[in-house]
C-alpha cells in the first residue's frame, strides 16, 4: 500500500526511473565487459561517460533549476582534477589501497573546489544572468592560466609548489606531479568504472535530494520570480550560494575521477570549449531534467566517437547534428509537426488493434 | 518526455553507427587507407602473410590540425611508396585526437587498438602523447613519435621512442651555436609560455646560456595560446633591451606576426628560430622577404637538391593541392621508414603480435642506424631519443643556405 | 616614451576587439541573444578578403565589399536557418545553436580553405609614422582601425536613433511583444539586425587580420571570446560601452604583459574585469534595468 502510493508520487517515479536506468546499464555494461564483448574504445569511453554524466548533472542544478548561466564549470572540474592528482600523489605511502587513495582524492578535489566555488560565490552572486556568465567564463580563464604555469613536486624534503621553473628546485630523486604547460604528467590511474558508476549515483542523489526538499522549492521559486520569491521571505542569495558550492563541489569530485583516469592532464582541457560542452548537454537533456542530462550527456559523449569513420568531415557533421538535434527539441513548429505526426501513428496503430480486436469478437 | 524520445533517437543512430564502424573493419580499407589501393590488390602471393597495421593519432581537426595533416600527409607518401615496392605491406590509418591531452587521446588510440594496430606512430603533439606513451607501455605497442619532442614523452617507457629532438636539447644546441657565433651579443627570448614545446627549450636554452654565460637581456617574454593575438609588447620589450638576436623557440604560425611586427616598427635584429619555424616560407600569401636573414636549426630543408628529398615534395605538393612540405610531414615520412626497415630487418609482418613486434623493434633500435630525409645515419639511444646533426640554416633570398 | 608605445600597441589591438565588439553588442541588445559565432563570421569574412585579393587579384576596397557582401548574406542566412526557428525559446536554447553554427563554420573553413596558415596583406598601405627617432611608432592600421571603429560607433548610435529601422529595432529591443502590437515586423527586424551585426564582421575581420596577419580557422574564436568580455566590459548593449570596452580591455591587456607580468596577463586581464563588474555590476555604460515583477 505504501509503495502504491510512494509510486503514484510523480517526483519519486522520476527519480526512481533515473536511478533504474543508470543502474540497469551499469549492470549490462559490467556483464558485457565480464564476457569481454567490449572493445577497447567502448571500455575507454566508461569513465569519462561518468564524468561528464556527474558534471551535466551538477551544472544543471545551477542552470536548470537555479536558472544561472555558468560558463566556468570545466575551471571547477579543472581545480578537482590537479587537486586530486596531487592528493592521490602525496597520499602514496601512506595509504596503500587504491581505491580508498582514489576516495580520498575525489572527496579532497571536490571540497577544494567547493571552497574555490564559495570564495567566488561570495562577491560573483550579487551578479546576474549575462554578467554573472562572463564572471564564470574569466574565472574559467584564470583557473587556466595559474595552473598552466604551476609547477608542483615532492622530494626528500617533502612537497614544492611554485609558480615557475627558475623558483623550483627539486631535490635528488624528486619528482614532479604538475609541470608547467605539460600539465600532471606520470599520473597514476586510479579510476575505475566501479567508482565513476558509485560518482553518478551520489550526484544523483545529492541533487535530486536537493531539488525536491524544502530548499529546491525555494530555489525554483528563485528561478521563476525572483522578486516574488525575495517578498515571501525566501534569502535568495544564501540559497544561490548553496547550489554553486554544491554544483562546484560535485564538479571537483567529477575532475579527480577525471584527472585519475589518464596518466597525463593538461590545464588546457579544462578550458571554455570544456565549459561550453558540458553547458551542451544540460541544455539538450532538458534544462531541469535530470535524467535529460545523464542521456545526453552520454549520447554527445558518444556521438563524436562514433562518427570516426567519417575521418576529416566528423566534426563538421557533428556541429550540423547538434544544430538539427537542437531546432528538433525546441523549435515550436517542429514540436507541432511532430504531435501531428506521432498522433496520426498513434490512430493508425488504434485503428489496427481496434480492427484485430473485433475481428477476434466474431 | 519528447525530449527524452528525440534523445533516445539519437543514441540509437550512435548505436547504428557504431555498428556501422564495426561492421566496416572487415570490409576493404577507407580513405585514410585508400591511397594504396593498387598495393594491396597485388601483394604477393608467395608472402601472402596480411599486411603490417601502423596507426597515427594526431589534431586532424581544431587549432593544431596544420600539423595533424602534415604528418599524415607524409606518412601516407611513405605508405604508398613501399607498399608499390611489393613485399613488406603497410595498412596506414590516422585517427583524430583533437591535440587533447586526455580523454580525445586516449580515444583514438583505443579507436586504433580496436582496427588491430601492430605498432603507433604517433602522437603529433607532445600533449596527446604523454597520455597515450602510458597506454603503449601497459599494452606492450612500439611507439615512434614523429613530432611530440618533450623528455617525458620517451621517458614514460622503454617501447616509446621519438623522431625529433627533445626540446631541451634543441635549446641547449641554440645556446651553443649562439657563444659560438655571437658570443657578444644581447639576446631577448620570446616564448609561448601555455605549450610545452615553446616552455622545453626555453628552459634548455637558458640553462645551457647561463653556462656559457651569454647575455640573455629578455628572458620573460611570454604569451599564451589565449593571448597570442597581439604580439607588439614583447617585440617592444625587446628592442627597448636592445637585443641583436630574438630567439623565437615556437611555430611558425606566429612567428610570422613577430616578424611582421618588428619589421612595421624598424626593428631589425637577427631572429633566431627552432625546428618549429621551418614552414615559414611557405606561408600563402606571407612575404619571405620579412625573413630575410632568419637563422633557424631545422632538419629538414624542402629546396634540397637529393633525390629523395625532391621526389618526396613533389609528391607531396602533388597531394596537398602544390602545398610546400614542412618539416612535420618530413619526420612522417622518415618514421614509416624507419619502421618499415626494422620490420623487414626484425622479419615483423602483420601476422606478428603487437607485443611481440614492440620487443623486437626495441631491440632492432637500439642498433639501428637510419638516413631519411630529416638527417642522415640517426641512431636512438636507450631511452629513445634521438641522435642527429642539427642544422643550422639562414634564409637568403627566401632558401635556406647553410649558416656559415 | 615607452609608456606610450605601450599605450598604442594597447589601443591597437584595443580597438580590434572594439570593433568586433560592436556587432557583438548590437545583435545582443536588439536580438538579446549571445551570437558565439560571431568571431566566426569574422573569421569568414577575413577569408573572403584574401581569397579575393590573392586569387582575384582585385584592390583591397573591392575585397572588404565582396567580404561585407558575403558575410550579410551568410548573416541571414544562419539567423533564418537556425536562430529564426527558436524565437521565443529560452536564450539558453539559442546560445547552444550559435555555438553549433560556430563550430560548423570552423570546420567547413578547414575543409574549404585547409588548415595551413594564410598569412593576411594588410589593406593599409600608409608607412607607419615614427616619432621622436622612432622610440614611438604608429602604423596605419592603427589609425584606420580606430577610425573605423568610431565611425562605426556614432553610425551605429545614429542609425539607432534616427532612422525607421533603427527605431524599430529599438522598439524590439525594450519589448518585443509591445513592438510587435505597434505594427513592428519582429522577425525582419531581427533579420535586419543580423545582416548589419554580420557586415560589420567583415570589416572587423579585414581589421583584425590586417593587425594580426595569421589567419587560420580558428582566428575568431579567441578575439571573438575578448571581444564579447570587452562588450560586457563596457555595458552589453551600450554601443558607446563596446567602444570603450574594447579599448580599455586592450590596454589593460598590453600594461599587464608590459609591466606586470607577461605569464600571467590572462589572469590578470580577467581579475581586472571581475573587479570592475563587481564595482558596476552592469559594466562600465550599461543601464542597471529594473526588473520586472
Amino acid at each position: 500500500m505504501a509503495m502504491k502510493t510512494l509510486l503514484k508520487n510523480k517526483t519519486t517515479r522520476t527519480n526512481g526511473i533515473t536511478y533504474l536506468v543508470v543502474i540497469a546499464v551499469f549492470a549490462v555494461m559490467q556483464v558485457l565487459n565480464g564476457a569481454g564483448l567490449l572493445g577497447s574504445s567502448v571500455k575507454g569511453y566508461l569513465v569519462p561517460i561518468c564524468v561528464y554524466i556527474s558534471l551535466a548533472v551538477s551544472l544543471n542544478l545551477l542552470v536548470g533549476i537555479c536558472g544561472e548561466l555558468s560558463l566556468g564549470h570545466a575551471g571547477f572540474m579543472g581545480i578537482g582534477a590537479f587537486s586530486g592528482i596531487v592528493i592521490a600523489a602525496l597520499l602514496q605511502d601512506t595509504i596503500p589501497n587504491d581505491v580508498m587513495r582514489l576516495l580520498c582524492a575525489m572527496v579532497g578535489g571536490g571540497i577544494l573546489a567547493g571552497v574555490v566555488g564559495f570564495l567566488i560565490g561570495i562577491p560573483v552572486l550579487r551578479l546576474r544572468g549575462d554578467y554573472l556568465a562572463i564572471v564564470t567564463l574569466a574565472f574559467g580563464e584564470i583557473m587556466k592560466n595559474i595552473v598552466g604555469n604551476l609547477y608542483a613536486g615532492i622530494d626528500a624534503q617533502g612537497f614544492h609548489m611554485a609558480i615557475s621553473t627558475s623558483k623550483m628546485k627539486l631535490g635528488e630523486g624528486g619528482k614532479y606531479i604538475i609541470n608547467g604547460p605539460l600539465g600532471a604528467t606520470g599520473v597514476q590511474k586510479l579510476a575505475t568504472f566501479t567508482m565513476g558508476f558509485v560518482l553518478v549515483l551520489f550526484t544523483l542523489f545529492v541533487v535530486q535530494n536537493l531539488v525536491n526538499s524544502k530548499e529546491g522549492r525555494a530555489i525554483k521559486a528563485v528561478r521563476d520570480n525572483r522578486i516574488a520569491a525575495e517578498s515571501v521571505g525566501i534569502n535568495v542569495t544564501a540559497f544561490r550560494m548553496k547550489a554553486f558550492v554544491v554544483s562546484a563541489f560535485l564538479a571537483g569530485m567529477a575532475g579527480a575521477l577525471f584527472g585519475l583516469n589518464y596518466s597525463s592532464v593538461t590545464a588546457s582541457k579544462f578550458n571554455f570549449n570544456t565549459s561550453i560542452n558540458i553547458l551542451v548537454f544540460v541544455v539538450l537533456g532538458g534544462m531541469g531534467n535530470i535524467l535529460g542530462s545523464v542521456i545526453s550527456a552520454t549520447v554527445l559523449y558518444v556521438l563524436p566517437e562514433a562518427m570516426r569513420g567519417l575521418q576529416d568531415y566528423r566534426m563538421i557533421l557533428y556541429a550540423v547534428v547538434l544544430i538539427v538535434v537542437m531546432l528538433c527539441t525546441w523549435s515550436p513548429k517542429f514540436k507541432e509537426k511532430l504531435s501531428i505526426v506521432s498522433e496520426k501513428i498513434k490512430s493508425l496503430f488504434w485503428g489496427l488493434f481496434k480492427k484485430k480486436e473485433a475481428g477476434t469478437n466474431e | 518526455m519528447k525530449k527524452i524520445l528525440a534523445l533516445l533517437l539519437a543514441a540509437l543512430m550512435v548505436v547504428g553507427m557504431l555498428a556501422g564502424c564495426g561492421s566496416s573493419k572487415t570490409e576493404a580499407p577507407k580513405d585514410a587507407e585508400t591511397k594504396a589501393p593498387e598495393a594491396v590488390a597485388e601483394a604477393p602471393a608467395e608472402g601472402s602473410a596480411p599486411a603490417l597495421k601502423i596507426g597515427l593519432t594526431g589534431p586532424l581537426t581544431g587549432g593544431a590540425s596544420e600539423y595533424g595533416l602534415a604528418v599524415r600527409g607524409g606518412m601516407e607518401i611513405a605508405v604508398a611508396e613501399i607498399n608499390a615496392k611489393g613485399g613488406l605491406q603497410i595498412e596506414f590509418k590516422a585517427e583524430d585526437d583533437e591535440a587533447d591531452g586526455s580523454d580525445k587521446a586516449v580515444s583514438a588510440y583505443n579507436s586504433l587498438k580496436d582496427w588491430g594496430m601492430q605498432i603507433l606512430a604517433g602522437a603529433v603533439t607532445t600533449g596527446s602523447a604523454l597520455a597515450i606513451a602510458a597506454e603503449t607501455v601497459n599494452d606492450q605497442i612500439f611507439m615512434l613519435t614523429p613530432s611530440a619532442s618533450a623528455v617525458d614523452v620517451a621517458m614514460t617507457g622503454p617501447n616509446v621512442y621519438q623522431m625529433c629532438f627533445t626540446d631541451p636539447n634543441q635549446g641547449a644546441s641554440a645556446a651553443e651555436l649562439m657563444a659560438q657565433k655571437w658570443p657578444d651579443a644581447t639576446i631577448g627570448v620570446i616564448y609561448d609560455s601555455s605549450d610545452a614545446y615553446s616552455t622545453g627549450i626555453v628552459d634548455g636554452f637558458l640553462s645551457k646560456a647561463a653556462e656559457l654565460s651569454l647575455n640573455v637581456a629578455v628572458d620573460n617574454a611570454a604569451f599564451t595560446a589565449d593571448n597570442k593575438a597581439d604580439l607588439s609588447t614583447q617585440v617592444t620589450q625587446c628592442k627597448d633591451a636592445g637585443c641583436d638576436i630574438v630567439f623565437l623557440p615556437f611555430y611558425y604560425t606566429e612567428a610570422s606576426q613577430v616578424l611582421t611586427y618588428a619589421n612595421t616598427i624598424g626593428y631589425a635584429p637577427t631572429f633566431f628560430g627552432c625546428d618549429g619555424m621551418d614552414g615559414i616560407l611557405a606561408v600563402e600569401g606571407f612575404d619571405t622577404s620579412l625573413a630575410e636573414g632568419l637563422v633557424l636549426m631545422t632538419p629538414f630543408d624542402a629546396n634540397a637538391t637529393d633525390d629523395a628529398t625532391v621526389s618526396f615534395v613533389e609528391q607531396f605538393k602533388a597531394n596537398n593541392d602544390g602545398k610546400v612540405p614542412n618539416q612535420f610531414a618530413a619526420d612522417g615520412y622518415d618514421v614509416i621508414y624507419a619502421l618499415y626497415n626494422a620490420c623487414v630487418a626484425a622479419g615483423i609482418d602483420g601476422s606478428t603480435p603487437a607485443a611481440d613486434a614492440c620487443a623486437m623493434l626495441q631491440e632492432q633500435f637500439a642498433g639501428m642506424t637510419v638516413d631519411g630525409l630529416t638527417g642522415k645515419g640517426m641512431t636512438w639511444d636507450g631511452n629513445g631519443m634521438i641522435s642527429k646533426a642539427p642544422a643550422a640554416v639562414v634564409v637568403t633570398d627566401g632558401i635556406y643556405v647553410p649558416l656559415a | 616614451m615607452r609608456i606610450f608605445q605601450y599605450l598604442i600597441n594597447g589601443i591597437s589591438i584595443g580597438s580590434v576587439y572594439a570593433i568586433i565588439a560592436l556587432g557583438y553588442t548590437m545583435v545582443y541588445g536588439i536580438a538579446k541573444m549571445l551570437n558565439f559565432a560571431h568571431g566566426d563570421i569574422i573569421m569568414v569574412g577575413a577569408y573572403i578578403s584574401f581569397c579575393v585579393t590573392n586569387y582575384l587579384g582585385l584592390p583591397a576596397w573591392a575585397s572588404v565589399l565582396a567580404a561585407m557582401a558575403v558575410c550579410t548574406v551568410l548573416g541571414i542566412l544562419i539567423e533564418g536557418l537556425a536562430y529564426k526557428p527558436l524565437r521565443g525559446t529560452p536564450s539558453l536554447a539559442v546560445l547552444i545553436t550559435a555555438i553549433g553554427v560556430s563550430y560548423f563554420l570552423q570546420n567547413a573553413a578547414q575543409l574549404i580553405w585547409t588548415s595551413s596558415p594564410k598569412n593576411f596583406t594588410s589593406v593599409v598601405t600608409m608607412k607607419p609614422i615614427s616619432l621622436f627617432d622612432g622610440q614611438i611608432v604608429i602604423t596605419g592600421e592603427v589609425l584606420l582601425t580606430v577610425g573605423v571603429s568610431i565611425l562605426v560607433m556614432v553610425g551605429l548610435t545614429l542609425f539607432t536613433s534616427k532612422t525607421r529601422t533603427g527605431k524599430a529595432m529599438r522598439a524590439v529591443s525594450e519589448d518585443r511583444a509591445a513592438a510587435q502590437l505597434m505594427g513592428i515586423n519582429v522577425n525582419r527586424t531581427i533579420s535586419t539586425t543580423f545582416a548589419i551585426g554580420s557586415a560589420l564582421a567583415a570589416v572587423a575581420g579585414v581589421l583584425l587580420c590586417s593587425t594580426v596577419p595569421t589567419l587560420m580557422p580558428t582566428t575568431g574564436s579567441m578575439p571573438g571570446i575578448r571581444a564579447f568580455t570587452a562588450a560586457v566590459f563596457g555595458g552589453i548593449g551600450s554601443i558607446p560601452g563596446a567602444m570603450l570596452g574594447g579599448i580599455l580591455l586592450g590596454i589593460i591587456e598590453t600594461f599587464s604583459k608590459a609591466y606586470l607580468s607577461t605569464q600571467f596577463s590572462d589572469a590578470i586581464v580577467f581579475s581586472v574585469l571581475i573587479i570592475i563588474l563587481l564595482v558596476k555590476p552592469a559594466g562600465l555604460l550599461g543601464k542597471q534595468v529594473q526588473e520586472k515583477v
